[in-house]
């Protein structure tokens, strides 16, 4: 008894801001303005605009998990083999810009890539090609990779760094090669934190509307966008709770795909 | 069940918390609650008028008349005193949003020059339910060295020799009335074919727009980030003084005039003190020092004669003569039908 009122203020916590918002997107996404019950807010996923949001976005969150994936893994491996990495000093170093707002961090990115910008006037006096990624789908993975990418790194750091020694030690005896011990024995330990990170990586990126704002100049319209303009600009709650029960149905399956190979370990945030 | 009461009391609660506006001390005359645009007064007025009518103001500010509709239309908050625009004042007049105000607690109305309340009656037929408070036109603020020639015409929007240098504006009919006015219709037009063929027109303009924002287009203008902006008439002003070559211009062929007004939505609890708020702000001596400060035009006549600097008075962009303002058009407030056709081909124009 004791131990269950414990859990009393995290009750009322996710009552009030996680199951009691969620209910009242439920209800919008599937009444219509007059409050009669219709599933056409579901259905508006399938006009050619909003689909080529969500296939935009789907795309642009795959490419910089895939780009996350390929930066960290690597780092991960290094800081869990070396005396730096063991110490925490370089994933202290990657966890320190997160005690700065995120949304200045992007606007500085904005300030940097800019036309006449920090890189492009560099670029410019170098005498290279002009630095011109602002306002593209490139700014976007840009901004995404380097918002998300710790989150990628910590879970698999973690994962690794737990990974018994002699394990691979073993391997190594029985005449595997660096490759071959990666490959058959340290990845596939690994897997649970690459699943976590790709999860954490993956989930945001597909439903960021900043990012876009501000690196895509507005200009690129990802579903995150279409669903903040229903809400602020538009007049449809209705439409932009139905697109984001749709979009939940994206997230769960994301998350179910990672809770089977995830077995608690990789989560560390 | 215990544990299911506890729940329900803890929702309570919270629920509690997050109503009402915040405002708990009042002042000795209690409070009047005021929403207004950002960066649309000087805050010194607000601790004037605290002084003088010892009502304490509780101050809060929206971004867009989009977000404050909402705000009001589901009475999230009871503000009492709110300054939308006039074709936002239009759907909350058709939505019964809105309570009459009292002209003779208003006695410095008086000051509000009468072109204005014929202006308001577009919207408000007996000019009842509003005090104009600021206006302004929407034009084309460009830089006089990164263009070939002056800009007279919305065309150069469209011109491709200014591609990645043309900032515009982003909400949908912001964004649509140059569109419709370079198709020679109406900024208010709501026929589909209309509205399509202004849509074909964005469309084509997209890859030449370096970014659509409202809030950045003074920024940028000012760090020469690009060539060609639309821009509020008030922040051109500011602009220039900050870059002496950037120049202001309601294109020929028309453009958007703006009034916002004061309004006391019916969620309002303090009236008297609302009209105090709004009859304090038509003062000229008040209504002279928020202009000198926001630099927005003013409706205020008794005001205007009170300004000195010849520089000031002479400022096109701040008083446009009345040639500008005969071809410029209030927006007015289309209907939600209209106003979804607005939104679904804003969206597919920034899909492409």
């Amino acid at each position: 008894m004791y131990r269950k009122s414990l859990s009393c203020p995290y009750l009322i916590w996710a009552a009030a801001f996680i199951i009691i918002p969620l209910l009242f997107i439920v209800y919008y996404g599937l009444t219509d303005r007059s409050g009669a019950f219709t599933l056409e807010n579901l259905a508006a996923i399938a006009t050619a605009e909003h689909s080529k949001a969500l296939f935009l976005s789907l795309g642009l969150s795959c490419l910089s998990t895939f780009i996350c994936l390929l930066l960290a893994y690597p780092l991960a491996l290094i800081l869990s083999g070396s005396r730096l990495g063991r110490s925490g000093f370089v994933i202290f170093l990657f966890i320190l810009p997160m005690w700065m707002n995120f949304l200045l961090r992007t606007l500085a990115w904005v300030v940097l890539l800019d036309t006449n910008g920090v890189l492009d006037s560099l670029f410019k006096m170098a005498g290279l090609p002009r630095f011109k990624i602002i306002n593209t789908p490139a700014a976007i993975v840009f901004g995404m990779v380097y918002d998300f990418l710790p989150f990628m790194i910590l879970p698999i750091y973690n994962v690794i760094s737990k990974i018994d020694v002699n394990v691979v030690n073993a391997a190594r005896d029985l005449g595997a090669n660096s490759f071959q011990t990666l490959y058959k024995i340290v990845f596939p330990l690994s897997l649970p934190g690459v699943i976590s990170g790709i999860t954490m990586v993956f989930i945001p990126s597909l439903t960021t509307f900043v990012i876009s704002t501000l690196l895509g100049g507005g200009k690129i319209l990802l579903i995150g966008n279409v669903i903040e303009q229903e809400f602020m600009k538009g007049t449809s709650w209705h439409v932009g709770s139905g697109l984001s029960l749709v979009l939940m149905l994206f997230i769960i399956v994301s998350m179910v795909l990672s809770s089977r190979y995830d077995n608690g370990e990789g989560n560390v945030l | 069940m215990k544990k299911r009461i506890l729940l329900v009391c803890g929702c309570l609660a919270a629920a509690t918390m997050f109503t009402g506006c915040g405002g708990s001390s009042a002042g000795e005359n209690g409070v009047v609650n005021v929403y207004n645009w950002g960066e649309y007064i000087d805050e010194d007025v607000i601790d004037l008028f605290e002084e003088e009518t010892g009502i304490r103001v509780n101050y809060k500010t929206f971004d867009t008349n989009e977000d404050m509709y909402p705000i009001i239309a589901n009475g999230a908050a009871d503000w009492d005193v709110v300054c939308p625009s006039e074709y936002m004042i239009q759907k909350m007049l058709d939505n019964d949003l809105l309570l009459e105000i009292d002209p003779d607690n208003v006695p410095n109305l008086s000051n509000i020059d009468p072109v204005y309340m014929d202006t308001v009656k577009e919207f408000d037929p007996d000019a009842s339910h509003c005090v104009p408070y600021l206006w302004g036109t929407v034009g084309i603020l460009y830089n006089k060295t990164m263009v070939d020639e002056p800009v007279t015409s919305w065309d150069c929007l469209w011109d491709e020799t200014y591609a990645d240098s043309i900032v515009m504006m982003n909400n949908p009919r912001d964004v649509f009335a140059p569109a419709l006015i370079s198709c020679g219709y109406s900024l208010n037009s709501t026929g589909d074919a209309e509205l399509q063929e202004a849509a074909e027109l964005l469309t084509r303009q997209k890859p030449l727009v370096l970014k659509y924002t409202t809030d950045e287009v003074r920024d940028m203008m000012i760090g020469e980030k690009a060539a060609i902006g639309v821009i509020y008439s008030g922040e051109a002003t500011i602009c220039k003084q900050e870059n002496e070559n950037l120049q202001y211009v309601v294109p020929e062929e028309g453009s958007n005039v703006w009034l916002d007004c004061w309004v006391i939505p019916t969620t309002c609890k303090n009236k008297e003190n609302a009209e105090k708020w709004i009859d304090f702000l038509c003062r000229p001596d008040i209504a002279l020092k928020n202009f000198e400060y926001i630099y927005y035009s003013i409706p205020n006549s008794a005001a205007i004669e009170m300004i000195e600097d010849e520089d000031i008075l002479n400022n096109e962009a701040l008083f446009p003569g009345n040639d500008v303002l005969s071809r410029c058009e209030t927006f007015h407030y289309l209907g939600e039908e209209a106003e979804e056709k607005y939104n679904n081909l804003w969206k597919q124009v920034l899909s492409e």
